[in-house]
């Protein structure tokens, strides 16, 4: 074993040789431990004694979308089995979350998913908020809508820049890019960061929607269509595109349910499986919209559904816009809400409660409480228990990105190499909220 | 915690915050969710574990006897669009508790990480190693009494502390 090897070995995580391999591992890897289809069935790929390779793909590779590191044994080009490793952007977040204030939580948290922050700080706060039993104003709900969808269209132009980077449609990495980036501006103008934006908290949202919004979002929402239909004309009719993915990387409904998989994942097998239609949250029972699902379970069914979910959000955000009330924009409990700036000047009381809530923080009533909302990659909770006090005595995030990435091994058994790429980009893992 | 008499499965039941609750004993874990599963919870969304050690004298059902760990597994219908949550209690003495690989292949990973961060034991898991941590990490990071602040560096072939 040279030195290399050994230093950066991950002893029992790894991929292992078939003869050191239990059963059921080996049928984990193989990707056919599901219901109705036992160890030793059929496996369709022939594997040639002696013959095969372990490698490594990642975690410095351009496309595992950060640092997922995948093991696969190899017959020529064809994987005959693919384990994923994960944990090198572990930082420990959900025991940092323990040490922060329940205000502090959402600088927190934001950070896990840092393609989707608004949604990560969305589910904390509904949480904290169903932990407390406050109502949120109306005009805070709009705008945690509006966020959010817009937050879903960056996303998923994200998926699109990266899966035609990693399919080697480099044009279209650049037009996602432009396109994202534009979100990202109003992003930038409401809560004054491109990311990590900590702009939903516990109680409303940071600040009201700056003069303009209107324009401004309209604006986006005018543009988009256009570049959204050359998209289609540059990839979705292309054959070499079609050829790309149609047919790879196939999952059954019943192996998506198995493994927990959820979002586009579950969708594209057929299953018009979406929280904000199934469990509604916030108002999106008032809005009107349609869950995209897919017939094959392949890439191109994965790529088709989140194209068109940006279409459906920019029908979301219109009707959000002409629906978002006046009002306030966080509750008005002031031991939950920081007194305005001006009351600070003039009033004792507001000076001491600013003081208690950004040094103390305020009190969450003991309990426990699971939250879920759809994130752009699935059902992302937040499992948050207190114990009284101003801090969450347990905080669980369960990360979407983090179950869906267990449906890789079924999805790249028997399929090439040069496939796997496809594969990877195809189910969006973020290696930030896969590790936490 | 409003507390409801029903038992489900032939385990205590309760609301917290209008959200269904199931207390299974450790010996009965395996069989309740089992039959939870035939009733439609198709899917194991997550699975998790709070140490307690701190806050021992939480609220719960009489029937149940706190311990120091709690395995939490949420589960979804999505035929019948609602959620039942486990609470299994495992004992700081004895931390085990059957994996539930076989109902859900899906709880492998979460499994995993609750071993990981946690050290409970699944047995019947077919590959119960670390997730994030690397395999050689001392401790379960996300334990109550897991030092924090000043740690020895742990990685392989880090210099010895000064």
């Amino acid at each position: 074993m040279t030195d290399l090897t050994r230093e950066t070995a991950e002893g029992a995580q790894e991929i292992r040789a078939r003869s050191e391999t239990s059963p059921v591992e080996e049928a984990i890897e193989e990707g056919v431990v599901l219901r109705g289809v036992k160890p030793g069935d059929d496996l369709d790929v022939e594997v040639a004694d002696g013959e095969t390779m372990i490698i490594n793909m990642g975690p410095q590779h351009p496309s595992t979308h950060g640092v997922l590191r995948l093991m696969l044994e190899l017959d020529g080009e064809t994987v005959l089995r693919c384990k994923p490793i994960i944990g090198y952007l572990h930082t420990g977040m959900e025991k940092t979350g323990e040490d922060l204030t329940y205000l502090q939580g959402a600088t927190n948290v934001t950070r896990m998913d840092y393609a989707s922050p608004l949604n990560n700080e969305l589910v904390f706060s509904l949480a904290v908020e169903e932990l407390l039993e406050v109502e949120v104003p109306e005009r805070a709900v709009w705008i945690r809508m509006l966020m959010s969808e817009l937050n879903r269209m960056s996303s998923h132009l994200l998926f699109l820049a990266t899966n035609g980077m990693d399919l080697g449609a480099i044009s279209m990495m650049i037009y996602g890019f432009r396109d994202r980036e534009s979100v990202l501006a109003f992003f930038e103008k409401v809560t004054g960061l491109r990311m990590n934006h900590n702009y939903i908290r516990p109680g409303g949202v940071a600040a009201d929607l700056p003069d303009g919004w209107r324009d401004d979002v309209l604006g986006i929402l005018d543009d988009l269509p256009a570049h959204l239909d050359e998209y289609d004309e540059l990839l979705t009719g292309q054959p070499i595109w079609r050829q790309r993915t149609q047919g790879v990387g196939v999952i059954t409904t019943e192996q998506a349910l198995a493994v927990g998989a959820t979002g586009p994942i579950l969708r594209s097998t057929g299953v018009p499986w979406d929280l904000r239609r199934a469990m509604p949250y916030m108002h999106y029972d008032e809005v009107d919209f349609d869950v995209v699902v897919g017939t094959y379970g392949d890439t191109f069914d994965r790529y088709a559904i989140r194209l068109n979910e940006v279409r459906e959000s920019i029908k979301i955000v219109r009707q959000v816009v002409d629906r978002i009330p006046p009002g306030d924009y966080r509750v008005q409990d002031k031991k939950v809400t920081p007194p305005p700036r001006a009351r600070i000047d003039e009033s004792m009381e507001a000076l001491i409660h600013h003081f208690k809530i950004f040094t103390e923080g305020f009190k969450v009533p003991e309990g426990e409480v699971y939250v879920a909302i759809e994130s752009p990659r699935g059902e992302l909770g937040c499992y948050l228990v207190s114990d009284g006090s101003a801090k969450p005595y347990r905080l669980h995030i369960r990360a979407p990105s983090f179950v869906n990435l267990q449906t890789l091994p079924h999805m790249m058994r028997g399929g090439l190499v040069a496939d796997g790429v496809a594969i990877i980009s195809s189910v969006d893992p973020i290696m930030g909220e896969v590790d936490r | 915690m409003s507390e409801e008499p029903a038992l489900i499965h032939g385990a205590p039941s309760a609301l917290s915050h209008g959200q269904l609750v199931v207390f299974p004993e450790r010996e009965r874990y395996l069989e309740v969710a089992g039959e939870l599963k035939d009733e439609g919870y198709d899917l194991c969304v997550d699975l998790t574990v709070v140490d307690y050690l701190l806050a021992i004298d939480r609220p719960c059902p009489e029937a149940v006897a706190p311990e120091r760990f709690e395995v939490v597994v949420n589960l979804l219908s999505t035929a019948g669009r609602r959620r039942a949550r486990l609470r299994v209690q495992v004992p700081e003495s004895d931390p085990t508790l059957p994996s539930l690989f076989d109902l859900w292949p899906g709880c492998e990973a979460m499994e995993r990480e609750a071993y990981d961060m946690f050290g409970i034991v699944f047995p019947g898991h077919p590959d119960l190693t670390r997730i994030l941590m690397p395999d050689d990490w001392e401790g379960h990071p996300l334990r109550k009494d897991y030092p924090v602040g000043r740690i020895p560096v742990q990685f392989k072939e880090a210099p010895a502390p000064r």
